[in-house]
């Protein structure tokens, strides 16, 4: 078919501009869902997170909290030494997950208020504090640098 | 002494940089042959002086000379040799000399293999490329130091992150660097065209080698990084979107866009514009990519840890590049007379949607990659991650895999959309097959699975029809056929490999991602769980020492129908010095897919946390890789490409424009 240069220029950029709308679209529509918000123990109590919403939860491993008796499940408190949040994990931890050390794990709350995390993470450091953490500790006015290297 | 040496190398190169971003380029812009002439020695110079300050600092490690900070922070002397020497770049110091050293083995390799290059366009890429290196040089120089001594010498080293000693690992960086530090080629050429305000058919035919070769790499690397996180984090996950992956991804994304735009360059003289636009933008993201790793602005498995003087120095110099190219970009870009028309449907107008759907994939990434960051900025912390991309970048991507078997069939400037498809009847009929054979086979599984199985047997198909019907192998004798078939171009046998490369690479991803067996249980010796049809038994739990670390190894035996396969071990390891944990997983490779099994802690007191996994078709996502690095080298060896003279090329062009 014959087209000029003109309606050419046009096709294309007529489909380019079609191709990134769908792109935009897509983008909008899924974002929305896909976003995961982080949160410390204190903001939990404060905003109150809905049950079934997807979430982070930061802060430090409880000192004495772990319990590994039920099986693969793993049940331990995060806290960001003002407040709680008991959490419940099945599977393998993360390799430098420990007692009073940083965490951050993904997950949603329960209807009993337990946080039940499906992912938990950890950095390849042995003094990991992720910087969420830390900053959220910071903003409370709790941060403590860790001077005793383990 | 020899650090000294490698310090004032590097000093010296950076000076070296300084004269050869500006003396060739004046020398181009007044048409002075002497004073262009001086890129190529200056090039090949600069890559003398920044290996010896790279041998130099490995000369550091090798005899782990603590008295240099770096070194000393880095290694450990117990460390075995190949992790000495991979340490060099396992840190932000030693990986920026690396990074260095890379662009300026590009700009050595087109000083002394580019001299089938018009002289101004060599010098001014030479400048462009010198360019650059004076930014990272000053960079490394001022603020990233390899060399700077400590006084009294530590006794020992700090170590390396244990999770970096690994074989995998000690190749991944100079893949990954020559990847995209190697696009820096294509974006010097791109300026340099700006400047000189020509873009001719041989100019794209000059840079698509070293395009491809970066290209080439760059897919290697970034399948070296998934298949060392797929082993060695204990995860069993390939890939996890963070930031840095993406960080090498989107260059990749652009880099594809912009070896096939460039084709449209060399063959029709048309999307020059965009095609210099996308050589800019692909490298932008490489600088992009490097800031982010550097700077600590993200919170990544893998990120350098760094200060933020740091990060301010790497985005001034991204700003001056990216800014300063665009702002060439459109102040120039205008100049350039637009080629061939083309219809929409023609091989052109299949490479510009390839090209779009690549760039707005990318763009997608990108945004995912970034919005965290935008929105930290304003006091809200989130995470952007795989359900997000997954969402966003793969419907991108399903129209462009369907239509790439379609590309090489279609004729330029007008093709004839059901010829085309009459071709590939055949590839259409064996991924309906595969479809319905999937399907069959995992009946209860996802519903889409069996889709993308078929996409996969489509691009493979498609890749060998292309063989098939250009040599037309069927039509007459065998033994024509075969000649034919092996005399056809190297491009055309290259292409075609790659394309299937990426087909292998879709089976592997969509078998692993939908029909993956996770089993999670607390074992005790003697107790065996049962998992894809193989019986797992849980021998027990051994301590073992190695040369660095202490290990826990749990004992696994695998059987089928009661018959014993293989043993296997997957171990808790301690790594003394920095008294760091790491799981090494085992992983069995099957003829179906990977057996991978990740101990957990101790439970009780005989007790383990097992992590077991089947992942099918896992090995094809790393093979379909390295057959795209194939069939890229295959097509790198046309004889087209040592072709480089104006007359001769163009010649040559407008032969094989209508053979390919």
């Amino acid at each position: 078919m014959a087209m000029t240069r003109k309606q050419r220029r046009a096709a294309f950029i007529g489909s380019g501009v079609a191709i990134l709308a769908v792109a935009v679209g897509l983008v909008l529509f899924v974002l929305e869902d896909t976003i995961v918000f982080f949160y410390t123990p204190s903001e939990i109590a404060e905003k109150g997170v809905a049950v079934g919403q997807r979430f982070r939860l930061g802060g430090l491993v409880a000192e004495g909290s772990v319990e590994r008796n039920t099986g693969a499940t793993v049940k331990f408190t995060v806290t960001d030494t003002i407040k709680t949040l008991p959490v419940t994990f099945t599977g393998v931890l993360p390799d430098l997950f420990r007692e009073a050390q940083g965490v951050v794990a993904e997950g949603k709350l329960n209807a009993e208020g337990v946080f039940v995390a499906d992912t938990v993470l950890a950095k390849h450091d042995e003094n990991y504090m992720p910087k969420e953490v830390a900053d959220a500790l910071k903003e409370k006015g709790v941060w403590q640098k860790d001077d005793d290297k383990k | 002494m020899i650090a000294e040496t490698g310090h004032f190398a590097l000093i010296l190169a950076l000076a070296m940089a300084l004269i050869q971003s500006v003396v060739p380029l004046v020398g181009a812009q007044r048409g002075d042959a002497a004073l262009m002439k001086t890129a190529e020695p200056a090039a090949q110079c600069q890559f003398v002086l920044v290996a010896i300050a790279f041998f130099a600092l490995m000369h550091g490690y090798v005899t782990s000379d603590f008295s240099i900070v770096n070194v000393w922070q880095n290694s450990h002397s117990l460390k075995p040799l190949i992790y000495k020497i991979s340490g060099v770049w396992g840190n932000h110091e030693g990986s920026m000399v690396l990074w260095i050293l890379i662009l300026t083995l590009f700009g050595a390799c087109v000083a002394t293999f580019g001299r089938n290059l018009p002289p101004g366009l060599r010098a001014r890429v030479l400048s462009v490329q010198a360019m650059i290196a004076v930014a990272f040089l000053a960079f490394s120089v001022i603020t990233s130091n390899p060399f700077a001594r400590i006084h009294p010498a530590p006794a020992d080293g700090q170590g390396l992150n244990p999770i970096l000693q690994d074989p995998g690992l000690a190749f991944h960086p100079p893949f990954l660097y020559i990847g995209y530090v190697g696009f820096s080629m294509a974006f010097s050429f791109a300026v340099a065209a700006l400047i000189e305000g020509r873009v001719d058919p041989a100019w794209a035919r000059w840079v698509r080698p070293w395009t491809l070769a970066a290209w080439m790499f760059l897919t290697v690397g970034i399948a070296m990084g998934s298949w060392w996180a797929y082993y060695e984090l204990g995860w069993g996950g390939w890939w996890f979107w963070d930031p840095v992956e993406n960080a090498s991804f989107m260059p990749w994304l652009l880099g594809t866009a912009l070896l096939h735009s460039a084709i449209v360059v060399e063959k029709r003289d048309a999307l020059k514009v965009w095609t210099i636009l996308l050589a800019i933008l692909t490298f932008s993201l490489s600088l992009i990519g490097t800031f982010l790793v550097r700077s600590g602005v993200l919170t990544s498995v893998h990120a350098f840890a760094s200060d933020p003087a740091r990060g301010v120095f790497i985005l001034v110099i991204l700003c001056i590049f990216i800014g300063g190219s665009l702002a060439l970009f459109a102040w120039r870009a205008p100049i350039f007379r637009s080629g061939g028309l083309f219809a929409p449907i023609s091989r052109e107008g299949a490479l510009v949607v390839n090209n779009l759907l690549l760039a707005v994939g990318c763009a997608a990434v990108l945004f995912g990659t970034l919005y965290p960051l935008i929105t930290s900025a304003f006091g809200i912390t989130i995470s952007v991650g795989a359900p997000f991309f997954n969402s966003t970048f793969v419907p991108l991507m399903i129209p462009l895999l369907l239509l790439v078997p379609l590309g090489p069939f279609m004729s330029w400037k007008r093709a004839d959309l059901a010829a085309v498809m009459q071709r590939l009847l055949f590839a259409g009929v064996l991924a309906m097959i595969a479809i319905v054979v999937s399907y069959w086979m995992k009946y209860g599984g996802p519903v889409l699975a069996p889709l993308g199985i078929g996409l996969g047997f489509w691009l493979i198909a498609g890749a060998i029809s292309e063989l098939v019907v250009r040599s037309k192998l069927f039509r007459e004798p065998l033994r024509v056929g075969l000649r034919r078939l092996f005399g056809l171009p190297r491009s055309a046998w290259g292409s075609a490999i790659a394309h299937a490369g990426l087909g292998v690479v879709v089976l592997g991803v969509v078998a692993v991602s939908a029909w993956r067996v996770e089993h999670i249980s607390v074992m005790k010796p003697g107790e065996q769980i049962e998992i894809a049809g193989f019986d797992l038994h849980y021998v027990g739990t051994t301590p073992r020492r190695g040369p660095n670390y202490e290990d826990q190894v749990g004992a696994f035996r695998l059987e089928q129908g009661g018959v014993e396969i293989v043993k296997l071990e997957s171990a808790k390891r301690v790594y003394t010095v920095r008294n760091m944990p790491t799981t090494e997983a085992a992983i069995y490779p099957l003829w179906t897919g990977d057996l991978y099994i990740s101990l957990g802690d101790a439970v009780g007191a005989t007790g383990r946390t097992v992590r077991v996994y089947y992942n099918p078709l896992a090995p094809l996502i790393w093979l379909g890789a390295v057959v795209m690095f194939l069939g890229g080298g295959i097509s790198l060896t046309d004889r087209r490409y040592r072709v480089g003279a104006p007359k001769r090329a163009r010649k040559a062009a407008a032969q094989t424009a209508g053979a390919t």
